[in-house]
């Protein structure tokens, strides 16, 4: 097929990468871009590639079990049987919870809703959580509270095409999902990024705060668009509630102090305000890089409330949203693979959600757990008397993701009993007792909520190689050895999919109105959609907020330091990130040799004085130090960085691993941990 | 549980307010400490430093509020102490009423200094205020008018924040300032005259090297040289006293302010000061981040929560509020660029004068110890954070002192001129030789080579870009 050509041949479906779901469509395992309103007949290269994903001689086609030490292939029977038999084992002698479960926000809504049931049902265990937790969680506590439901973007991606300007707040799209650039050529754009980045080099603005300073920055935008005029007096007072109280906090950040903490000058400071205010159409954005922090969640509140003093969201061409990351990660976060909650987006100790959902399961609603460790937190538990002492993993890459890498590949270690079901074997698989090959994304159908909230049937592509199973039928063969009944527990994704309608109507994220048949017949479906008559909820909050009294919430939140200020033993900002060849851990794009080759290795972008002074070398090498571990990392010098300031993309594996020196501290709301700053040195090796 | 430790702070200004809430941000539930705080404004605590912006009209006397210390804290506004009693461990307060103290804190602030000027009354008269505290502001703002002529007495960092905001509100303004550059405290000679120029565009007038002798209620005031400077509003901006009185009478050790060591302690280790009333020896009085950090390290000591925390002094970092003019001075800026300078130490200048701008960096060691930034705001932004940190600064000095120490976004001309490796489609890793080799493998229209390469083929963003090549290909190799 043309490169470049959107005529659609062969089956249509989804990259399997990004949140942004690019269409594409396949003709055996060949990718080719598909005309789709994300990503208009564009593909970058890993989408163009992901086809090699499927060659059966890069994935799992057997499961593996460890016997004297080395994973061995077995066939299914013995696998699952040796699983159940431990998990009922440690179940009877320690309890439910001694058994943790860990998701993924790659997994379809299907997969992490059935994933968060068997926990729950089948296990009985509290001790459920996800990647998401690393990922999205601090822009959906700082979501909720500020608006009552949190979906990424409460708008189609499409209304950016119109805007004047956007504002992205730590998000690189340039290369995180570059067809999303392609919606902001009309703008002028404001980035926030430490880093010159890609995205930043298309920007009219960029301001480049000190990393971990954002929150200040926020704070003091805010006490500018007041001081400046701009504030939306009529939408404050009709619109939203607490301004009062977060006013009496950033007035105590006027912009010379706010210059002094972040770096940003004064004059660039009010450039921003005056550019989103005097805008007729402006979007706020935040990615990780904003968000990723012990005070993400508050950081993400501040960027809210400017948004809601211009009288910005839910006000039609503007507003406020967070860009998903992971394929599924909105979906993800919302069907009950979280710790804290059940499917439909519901909180899990609110007894109307928790009545509801047993019922659907046909439990009483008693037998419920109720909230589980997070997700950091429960792996740092493993090995203490309550953690758990077995761990079931589905498509998630900790050795790699998790912060303070090494800490948790050694509770992993500690682990009775490690099984992980995935498609390659990650690093993670590589450590496991038992390793299931599981189906993904062109071998399986299922649904995925893209990052603008729209439902999308990713359709099956290509048979699954021999001997691997999907992960909906692990969870049946596994939850029957735990004792539950069959029908309990269906295989097909439509069956799965048809209960999940059930299980989250009338919650916030209600999918009661969408079905396989209304995707196939090609509906644009974004939730909620309450009935099959629904068209669906592209714009949201047009009218009224998700909180009971329809208002939007300002948050008095305040900016109180560092998590892990600079000294003179580590006097570096230490940030990561994303490379445009690799998602995530990189356990599939570092299997795709297109893609290794252009992007091989782990990186330190340091600023060419800074490294001069540490007696590095353009291309040589270095070793980035923390209090936790090292990385060590081919010197990049780039004169545009901050020269306090250091950056590695995470998505390598062993001594490469970024998140070897990265900080586990915890947002007290999100428990999002800490991966966007810490304090290190630089040597070379 | 042993019993709270009792801490009295004397002052509901900046520094005694943000002690309170540092108090609670370590003991959310005042569990640990009981905390009273005595002021003698009646009004809710206020931010001083935005008082300039209320004088300016850009935000509201009510928006400068300070966030309440809530209601654990026991708040007795309206009241002063009248005296310190370190004995029995109490403070008397002017309604009869003692309270009793296991750490007392001051931070009573400064009062405005009065120059001596006949007629004035000690300030009392009509049409002459000071701008200290809210009333002053509520004062100032009510009497400012367009065309109303005002003498502010003082060309320092708060005379000119004033002469600018009033300017701003139409009132005709003449600055009367004792030296003969403005902001002597702060920046040069040189970075005066500019400043002085600056605010001159803006209708501000000047009387330098001039002292104000005598005030005639509704005329103006009278200077030294016989000089007259019409005023029917007259503001005294000529600096502030430590108010040391309590500590005086109670027997503390006082020099210009309360002295203080590294715990914040004064020569009674119950009693504390903070702010502006406190002396330390690696801090000036008169800004407000000395007072956070101060507050910031007492609270930790009187918490417990860092029973070994020290205060280290705060650089100075000033930056001018008045609105058009970008003005940060920071350390020490005396060294001359003209003179030799000791093993170590650079001097860096940048002077466009007829464009406002002006900048100077003294450099020790690489090291940031003074700098003035005037019209270069960039600059400003980057040194201040080079000088708190002690970061070495970057290898290209001026580069830094134009802010331009990040290069812009390299302009990529003409696709011939592209270095053979720069990357033409991000998205798809597409070189320009890449590109290069697709047009002599036969690739030879922008189809081609998109369809060989896939370039083009992601954001989009480089269509143009890649169509270019093909134009300049087509050219070059016929």
């Amino acid at each position: 097929m043309r490169a470049g050509s959107a005529t659609a041949v062969g089956t249509a479906t989804h990259c399997p990468y990004c949140a942004l779901q690019c269409g594409m469509s396949m003709v055996g395992t060949v990718t080719a871009p598909r005309d789709f309103p994300t990503n208009r007949g564009g593909l970058c290269q890993k989408g163009w590639t992901a086809g090699e994903l499927l060659a059966p001689s890069r994935r799992l086609t057997t499961p593996l079990l460890r016997v004297d030490g080395e994973l061995r292939p077995v066939d299914w029977p013995t696998a699952l049987d040796f699983v159940a038999d431990r998990l009922n084992a440690l179940r009877t002698t320690y309890g439910p919870d001694s058994i943790g479960v860990f998701g993924g926000g790659g997994l379809t809504n299907e997969k992490a809703y059935l994933l968060g049931k068997f926990a729950r049902v089948a296990v009985g265990t509290s001790q459920v959580d996800y990647n998401g937790r690393f990922c999205m969680s601090s822009a959906a506590a700082a979501g909720v509270r500020a608006f009552g439901i949190d979906r990424g973007m409460p708008f189609p991606v499409t209304d950016l095409d119109n805007a004047d300007v956007v504002l992205l707040a730590g998000a690189n799209v340039a290369e995180t999902m570059p067809p999303f650039v392609g919606h902001l050529t009309g703008a002028d754009l404001i980035v926030i990024d430490p880093r010159r980045s890609a995205t930043a080099e298309l920007a009219a603005l960029h301001l480049q705060p000190a990393p971990g300073t954002d929150l200040a920055l926020a704070l003091g935008l805010l006490h500018i668009a007041v001081a400046d005029g701009y504030l939306a007096a009529d939408y404050v007072r009709d619109r939203t509630s607490g301004f009062d109280d977060a006013w009496l906090v950033v007035a105590g950040w006027w912009p010379e102090r706010v210059e002094r903490v972040t770096g940003v000058s004064v004059a660039d400071q009010r450039t921003c305000v005056r550019m989103l205010a005097e805008a007729s159409s402006a979007y706020l954005l935040t990615g990780r890089g904003t968000e990723q922090h012990a005070n993400g969640t508050a950081t993400v509140s501040a960027w809210i409330n400017l948004c809601l003093a211009l009288g910005l969201p839910g006000t039609p061409w503007s507003g406020f949203g967070c860009l998903t990351g992971q394929g599924n990660g909105q979906g993800g976060r919302e069907h009950g693979q979280k710790a804290d909650q059940l499917p439909g987006y519901r909180k899990i100790d609110d007894p109307a959600a928790r009545e509801h959902v047993a019922g659907v399961w046909g439990i009483p609603a008693d037998d419920l757990p109720g909230p589980g460790r997070s997700a950091y937190e429960l792996l740092d538990a493993i090995g203490t008397p309550t953690g758990p002492k077995a761990l079931l993993v589905f498509g998630s890459n900790l050795v790699v993701s998790a912060p303070n890498a090494g800490h948790v590949t050694d509770r992993l270690a500690a682990l009775d009993l490690l099984v992980v079901a995935d498609v390659v074997l990650s690093e993670t698989a590589a450590r496991a007792d038992v390793v299931l090959p599981v189906t993904q994304w062109a071998e399986e159908a299922g649904t995925m909520t893209s990052l603008e909230g729209r439902v999308l049937l990713r359709q099956q592509a290509v048979q699954p190689p021999d001997g691997v199973h999907s992960d909906l039928e692990v969870l049946r063969d596994l939850a029957i050895r735990l004792g539950q009944p069959a029908e309990r527990f269906p295989a097909s994704p439509v069956d799965v999919f048809t209960e999940l309608r059930a299980a989250s109507a009338g919650g916030p994220a209600d999918y009661a109105g969408i079905s396989y048949e209304r995707l196939l017949a090609g509906d644009a479906l974004h939730w909620p959609v309450p009935d099959v008559d629904h068209p669906g909820t592209p714009r949201m909050f047009l009218n009224r907020f998700g909180h009971p009294d329809g208002r939007a919430r300002f948050a008095a939140v305040d900016f109180l330091g560092l998590a892990e200020p600079l000294d003179d033993e580590f006097p570096l900002h230490a940030t990561t990130g994303r490379v445009l060849q690799h998602y995530q851990s990189g356990a599939q794009t570092r299997r795709v040799p297109e893609l290794m080759s252009a992007a091989p290795e782990v990186f330190v972008e340091i600023h060419p004085d800074t490294a001069a002074r540490a007696g590095l070398v353009d291309g040589g090498f270095a070793l980035v130090s923390s209090r936790r571990g090292q990385v060590r990392a081919r010197v990049r010098c780039v004169p545009s960085i901050r020269w306090d300031v250091v950056f590695l993309p995470f998505h390598f594996p062993g001594v490469q691993r970024a998140n070897l020196v990265t900080n586990p501290a915890l947002d007290p709301t999100s428990r999002m941990p800490e991966f966007k700053t810490c304090a290190v040195r630089v040597e070379p090796v | 549980m042993t019993a709270a430790r009792r801490i009295v702070i004397v002052g509901h200004g900046m520094a005694g307010v943000r002690l309170a809430t540092d108090l609670r941000r370590h003991d959310p539930n005042l569990e640990r400490v009981a905390v009273t705080v005595v002021g003698d404004e009646p009004h809710a605590a206020y931010n001083r430093v935005l008082l300039s912006t209320v004088l300016a009209g850009t935000l509201e006397l009510a928006s400068v509020r300070l966030a309440p210390t809530g209601p654990a804290v026991d708040t007795r506004l309206g009241v002063s102490v009248t005296a310190i009693d370190r004995q029995a461990r109490k403070v008397e307060l002017t309604d009869g009423s003692h309270v009793p103290y296991d750490a007392l804190v001051l931070a009573t602030g400064a009062r405005p200094r009065l120059p001596e000027l006949d007629g004035a009354d000690d300030g009392k008269a009509p049409g002459i205020t000071t701008f200290r505290t809210r009333d002053d502001c509520e004062r100032i703002v009510a009497d400012a008018r367009p065309g109303l002529p005002v003498a502010v007495l003082g060309g320092g960092l708060l005379g000119l924040e004033i002469a600018r905001g009033l300017a701003g509100r139409g009132c005709l303004v003449t600055v009367v300032h004792a030296t003969n550059h403005l902001l002597d405290r702060q920046v040069d000679a040189m970075a005066g005259r500019v400043l002085r120029r600056a605010l001159e565009a803006m209708g501000i007038e000047f009387r330098l090297g001039a002292t104000a002798v005598g005030y005639q209620p509704g005329d103006g005031v009278k200077l030294a040289d016989g000089g007259h400077v019409p005023g029917e509003l007259v503001v005294v901006a000529t600096g502030v006293l430590p108010r040391t009185e309590l500590a005086r009478a109670a027997g503390l050790a006082v020099d210009r302010g309360v002295l203080v060591d590294d715990a914040l302690r004064t020569s009674d280790p119950r009693v504390h000061a903070i702010g502006d009333c406190a002396q330390h020896k690696a801090s000036d009085g008169g800004l407000v981040q000395p007072a956070f950090d101060q507050a910031a390290v007492l609270a930790a000591r009187l918490t417990g929560a860092d029973p070994g925390a020290r205060y280290r002094g705060t650089p100075v970092v000033t930056r001018l509020k008045a609105r058009g003019i970008d003005l940060a001075a920071l350390g020490d800026v005396r060294a001359d660029p003209a003179d030799e300078q000791p093993p170590g130490v650079e001097v860096i200048c940048v002077q466009d004068t007829s464009r406002g701008r002006y900048a100077k960096l003294v450099l020790r060691d690489d090291r940031v110890v003074g700098a003035i930034m005037l019209g270069l705001p960039d600059a400003a932004a980057t040194i201040i954070q080079l000088f708190d940190s002690g970061a070495p600064v970057p290898a290209d000095r001026l580069a830094l002192l134009l802010g331009r120490a990040l290069p812009a976004a390299t302009d990529t001309g003409s696709v011939g001129g592209l270095a053979d490796g720069a990357l033409v489609c991000r998205c798809n890793s597409v070189s320009k030789s890449r590109l290069v080799e697709a047009w002599h493998s036969g690739a030879h229209d922008t189809a081609a080579l998109t369809e060989a390469t896939r370039a083009s083929t992601g954001c989009g963003s480089c269509k143009h870009l890649v169509s270019d090549l093909a134009d300049w290909l087509a050219t070059s190799s016929a």
